[in-house]
């Protein structure tokens, strides 16, 4: 191999190393899109989420869509500014998109929720949250689901 | 139905969220499921679950088949008064359940 061509496969080495850093540094990016459910085209209507404060977490990784951790934490302060209304959890890939809403009646100090889902497969989760001056929040995870729930028969 | 676990701390200081734990006992069962004959199982999940503290409604969930067998919540509610905390759920089949737990604030 000539100098050159060393040269040149060299920078094509780095080129692709830089793209695949990128691909690393983008999941960020990229999930801050939200999915194409009716039932969350209708809940947003003209309204364009911000993907801040709220956070939505899921393991990277699920051996079991049966029952999947999941954690909603929003940061405050809250009072004397807009409360949280109610948080609606959209799954990508499920026979049921809306998985839940949690309805927060009474101002709250702290919002955190834990609880357990189903997933039927890998796929993303998307969290909006609704305030009392009706602007939105919004969050997503990605989840590789290696045994999904919802598998009929069995 | 009645089967439910809940965790409360006793006490909590005025003005500060508490920590509220519950799991209860329900097959969730989503509907897309046949049994070993065969036959189609009817769906019959927990639709809503309610908290009320001494009264006043301060935190509900509209539940479906996306949350797993065997509900469990956690959250957290703001310390106002002592008193008590219901919980209520009912399911697609109009079971209804219940929880209750006090708690007494300094």
């Amino acid at each position: 191999m000539s100098r050159e061509l060393v040269a040149i496969a060299r920078r094509r080495l780095l080129r692709g190393s830089a793209a695949l850093l990128l691909a690393r540094a983008l999941p960020a990016g990229a999930a801050s899109e939200l999915l194409d459910i009716p039932l969350l085209n209708e809940l947003l209507g003209a309204r364009t989420p911000r993907w801040e404060r709220l956070k939505l977490e899921l393991p990277a990784l699920a051996d079991n869509g049966l029952a999947v951790p999941l954690k909603l934490t929003m940061a405050g302060p809250f009072a004397p500014g807009p409360t949280v209304r109610a948080i609606h959890l959209f799954s990508e890939k499920n026979p049921v998109p809306d998985m839940a809403v949690f309805e927060f009646l009474a101002p709250l100090e702290r919002i955190e929720i834990d609880t357990r889902v189903r997933l039927a497969g890998s796929q993303k989760v998307v969290a909006v949250a609704v305030m009392s001056d009706q602007t939105l929040y919004a969050a997503a995870a990605e989840v590789i689901v290696t045994i999904a729930a919802c598998l009929d028969g069995s | 139905m009645a089967d439910s676990r809940v965790i409360v701390p006793k006490e909590a200081r005025r003005g500060e969220p508490f920590e509220v734990r519950i799991s209860i006992r329900h097959p969730m069962e989503t509907g897309y499921r046949t049994n070993e004959s065969g036959e189609h199982v009817p769906r019959n999940v927990i639709r809503r679950f309610a908290c009320r503290y001494n009264g006043t409604p301060v935190f509900s969930i509209r539940v479906t088949s996306g949350i797993a067998a065997n509900p469990y919540f956690r959250f957290f509610v703001t310390a106002r008064e002592s008193g008590v905390l219901d919980f209520e759920w009912v399911d697609d089949a109009g079971v209804r359940g219940d929880a209750h737990a006090e708690i007494k604030v300094a």
